[in-house]
């Protein structure tokens, strides 16, 4: 009977002292007005957000971090897939940033040079720029993701531990190379540790969290497929997952450089944003404070890494006064949550605004609830 | 500099290095082997040694037998701190969990570091008697003898302490299987804590022949020199004793050459491709024993 | 990006046809043949000399005292274990040299002893996971969510439906596998090996930890299972009930070799099985 209870993860529909409706008959939303949903929320983000910068309501600065924030959503999201979805402990993700970074900015300095474009030309926008932005963007992903296979072929032929460790060595073989490459090969590429200046800032509050938006429907949706669930289930049962004819190497090599892609991508934005590039920014430091978003928020969890993301970016801007003890507040923080809380503060909890409309649909408040089935809930979601 | 002392001082070099990377390397292969966990900050106990050979010297000018012996000791603190507030709690917890929070305490000690003494670097008046002896003709330098000399009576006490004495026995035991190690009578905390103070005052020895050898102290010091131990004892087969030596030594020797034909700049990056031919090809070190999950 | 599916011709190798036992299967190939199998570990040989051929629709039973090597058997069988000696092959296909993944693709499916299930999806996606390499739909399709994979992905939400029916589990369908009762696990576990689509069925230990009247029920669905899917199942148990009242042959391991094999009433009253289970009896 316990058993039985505990088993119930869809809560018993009460509606209002009627007795719980039949089963089968909850309503709920086609799957068109989700996406509806969604679309229009994200809309609606963009739209205030561009009226409320054009407005003068948010300053320069203010729009700069925002541009920030979107950048580490889009690189603890992308992390998360090769963390909280496939079970690595990946420890370089800085080092496809870095490759993203490096070769979007190359590539859109040597487009806008060809076309004849200035910074200006670049900042005042228009079709022609989004195209060469778009098309940058997507290169850095692409050569984040060349990256990916190329470390993640050995990488994940071993497991946990040794994983992080190869991981981390390549994303310090990448910084490396990105310090000296210049004085090995001749050319003037990444200009090594006096950084690579005079990048167009090609970045704004609108492009960056389209990327956002586009990058937590592609995840999501890659998820939410057959391959998302081959992905899962070699995080949960790897050699289950074998037997069941799941094609490991694939499947980790695919949610290895996807992640990979998406973090190159991020990399790009960034450097559309600061405008200068050195190999430095992207060390180890730089890898783990982007870990320390995905667990913090909960590994597996989308919102969990959009929240995390946004707190730890915003949360060192607005406590510029007390910078000393940041660092430190965040490795207590750290510390305290993996003691206390071991699954991240959202645990694989994700936020979704159509299941809360079907609630309201279907009158299934918390309230309406009776306590062994919400006990039940909760023990089906943790 | 004629041909063969170049050779005897670069080999020197070589060994001195690694020596330094082993003793840090042990630590780490010690806690790995005991409760598979990866001590990220076992390098920052190296920075806090130096900081307090840099406190006792510079600031008290106390005798350097004080300090050094202050150094070890406070590293050993340090050490077992660290595992009874952040580690212990986590014994049974995923370890994923126990790495992040080994992240989490490495970053607590950099940045505790960096707000109590700044950022910049902390020069530590120099405290070896001599700074090179005279061996047939050959000018050698006296900081590097004793890190070779110190390093391998460390080995050699460490290696008897595992093998010989009921303490090693229990670590042994407890690194084979805690709950049967448990069920046999051996107290299980207390054999890890003590293998966190044998690894942490090893790192304190590495912290003194260090801090010999490069006189300063800095708040991230302790990554770079961490690291590289790391891979070493990752190099070597994590968990296996003589594996971490080898692998320490394999890395300084490399530092070393690739230094000598001047790509001093790839230095780092030498090391770390070093590691990932080896974990390719071995994918547990040289040393590693192969684990398979059991269907 | 390394290809999905590596085009390796498979080695169809000629076999004599044996002698199978349920007549219904002479005259074809059968679905698995061993031959000679074994495997060392170190120095030890856990698997000697191991010999079967399993027709269509057969179901054998593989007994025998604890530690005598029946678990490793089945990881020699699909190639968790690469065996030592011995060729195992799959309708008449060699599974040397081949991935555990692509085993189970050329048609062995197989539960495990200690429950291996994706304890943090639900029960639908543990089904859905199995029917992963049946599904066809392009990532990108699936990224973009184009109308093919819509498709697809109501089409097989209803067959992993219907084959949660099988068990009348179809009520668990949300929940997550993790949280299910241990005797839904073992089902949920051979429903998922099933998804996969497979001719031969490994289940290890099935009625491990359920009651008599579960094992009861068990046997029947055995029964339906092999009827439906026309497959055969080759099953390692403890529970001798099941095993005589479900199998048409019973192979009895002792220290890594059979050492006898026949209808459940031949084994029931076998000398050499008995001496194995009981030990020898001191004659005067």
């Amino acid at each position: 009977m316990e058993e039985e209870l505990m088993a119930e993860k869809r809560p018993i529909i009460s509606t209002g002292g009627r007795g719980p409706a039949p089963a089968g008959r909850r309503r709920s939303l086609p799957m068109a007005a989700r996406y509806a949903i969604n679309a229009l929320l994200v809309l609606l983000v963009l739209v205030v957000g561009e009226l409320m910068i054009d407005g003068g309501a948010v300053t320069r600065y203010q729009t700069s971090v925002l541009q920030q924030v979107g950048v580490y959503i889009i690189m603890a999201v992308s992390l998360n897939v090769a963390t909280g979805y496939l079970g690595q402990l990946p420890l370089g993700h800085a080092g496809f940033m870095s490759v993203g970074a490096y070769g979007c900015a190359i590539f859109i300095m040597r487009l806008t040079e060809t076309l004849g474009m200035t910074g200006r030309d670049v900042v005042a926008g228009g079709p022609l720029v989004g195209l060469v932005v778009f098309a940058g963007v997507v290169f850095g992903g692409v050569c984040a993701a060349i990256a990916g296979v190329i470390i993640g072929i050995p990488a994940l032929r071993l497991k946990g531990d040794y994983l992080a460790i190869i991981t981390l060595a390549f994303a310090e073989i990448i910084r490396v190379v990105m310090l000296n490459i210049d004085d090995v090969l001749g050319f003037e590429l990444t200009r090594g540790a006096a950084g690579l200046t005079g990048i167009p800032s090609y970045s704004n509050f609108l492009n960056v969290f389209l990327a956002v938006a586009v990058v937590c429907f592609l995840v999501h949706t890659m998820m939410k497929s057959r391959h998302g669930r081959a992905i899962l289930a070699i995080r949960d049962n790897e050699i289950a997952a074998e037997a069941t004819g799941v094609n490991t190497t694939y499947y980790k090599t695919l949610a290895f450089v996807v992640s990979a892609f998406f973090a190159g991508v991020a990399g790009g934005l960034y450097a559309g944003c600061v405008g200068v590039l050195q190999p430095a920014n992207f060390g180890f430091m730089q890898s783990i404070e982007i870990l320390v978003m995905v667990v913090l928020g909960g590994m597996g969890s989308m919102l969990g890494s959009v929240l995390s993301a946004t707190v730890l970016t915003i949360l060192p801007e607005a406590l510029r006064a007390f910078s000393d003890y940041r660092m430190i507040a965040y490795a207590i923080v750290l510390i305290l949550v993996m003691i206390f809380r071991p699954q991240g503060l959202l645990g694989s909890y994700d936020f979704s605004l159509s299941r809360v409309i079907e609630r309201v649909m279907n009158r299934d408040f918390p309230w309406n609830r009776s306590k062994g089935t919400a006990e039940g809930k909760e023990a089906a979601d943790a | 500099m004629d041909g063969v002392a170049l050779i005897v001082s670069q080999v020197l070099n070589g060994l001195q290095l690694g020596s330094i990377y082993a003793l840090v390397a042990l630590g780490y292969t010690m806690v790995y082997g005991i409760i598979l966990l990866l001590n990220f900050a076992h390098g920052d106990i190296i920075m806090a040694g130096a900081y307090i050979l840099w406190i006792v010297l510079a600031q008290l000018g106390l005798n350097p037998v004080v300090a050094m012996l202050l150094a070890v000791a406070g590293c050993t603190l340090l050490g077992v701190v660290i595992d009874k507030v952040a580690y212990a709690p986590l014994r049974n917890a995923p370890r994923l969990s126990v790495l992040i929070t080994a992240i989490g305490v490495s970053y607590f000690l950099e940045n505790g570091a960096q707000l109590i003494f700044g950022a910049d670097a902390k020069v530590v008046p120099s405290f070896a008697p001599v700074s090179s002896i005279q061996v047939g003709g050959l000018s050698l330098s006296f900081v590097a003898l004793i890190t070779v000399l110190v390093t391998a009576l460390s080995t050699v006490v460490l290696t008897f302490l595992v093998q010989k004495t009921k303490l090693g026995k229990a670590m042994r035991a407890v690194s084979e299987d805690m709950g049967a190690a448990r069920l046999m009578g051996v107290n299980v905390n207390n054999t890890i804590t003590f293998t966190f103070a044998v690894g942490s005052a090893l790192a304190g020895i590495g912290a003194v022949l260090y801090v010999m050898a490069y006189p300063q102290a800095t708040p991230t010091m302790g990554m770079m020199l961490g690291t590289k131990a790391f891979v070493a004892a990752v190099l070597g087969g994590i968990g296996s004793i003589p594996g971490a030596v080898v692998g320490a030594m394999l890395v300084g020797f490399s530092e070393v050459f690739v230094s000598a034909i001047g790509l001093s700049v790839w230095r780092d990056a030498v090391v770390f491709l070093l590691l990932i031919i080896v974990l390719i090809v071995r994918p547990t070190g040289i040393f590693g024993r192969t684990m398979s999950e059991k269907v | 990006m390394p290809s999905e599916k590596k085009k390796r011709r498979p080695v169809l190798v000629q076999v004599e046809t044996p002698n199978l036992i349920p007549e219904r299967d002479l005259g074809t190939i059968p679905v698995l043949q061993a031959e000679h199998l074994g495997i060392d570990f170190g120095g030890l040989t856990a698997v000697d000399d191991f010999n079967i051929a399993m027709g269509r629709t057969e179901i054998s039973g593989l007994i025998g005292p604890n530690g005598a090597g029946k678990t490793t058997i089945f990881n020699l069988l699909t190639n968790v274990y690469k065996p030592t000696r011995g060729t195992v092959l799959i309708d008449g296909y060699d599974t040397a040299g081949k991935s555990v993944a692509e085993v189970n693709r050329m048609g062995i499916a197989r539960t495990f002893q200690n429950i291996r299930l994706f304890t943090k999806m639900t029960v639908e996606e543990n089904v859905l996971v199995g029917f992963g390499n049946t599904m066809r739909s392009h990532l990108l399709s699936d990224m973009l969510r184009l109308p093919s994979h819509w498709k697809q992905e109501a089409e097989y939400r209803e067959r992993a439906l219907e084959l949660l029916d099988i068990f009348d589990m179809r009520k668990y369908s949300d929940t997550l596998a993790g949280n299910l009762p241990y005797g839904a696990q073992r089902r949920l576990e051979i429903l998922r090996a099933l998804a996969t689509g497979p001719k031969v069925l490994l289940l290890d230990e099935p009625a491990a930890g359920m009651n008599p009247a579960e094992t009861e029920e068990l046997m029947e669905n055995i029964q339906k299972i092999r009827d439906e899917f026309q497959i055969a199942i080759l099953l390692i148990e403890h529970d001798m009930s099941l095993v005589m009242g479900v199998c048409e042959v019973v192979g009895v391991l002792d220290y890594g070799k059979i050492i006898a094999k026949g209808t459940p009433e031949q084994i029931q009253n076998d000398p050499r099985v008995i001496e194995a289970y009981l030990g020898k009896q001191e004659v005067k």
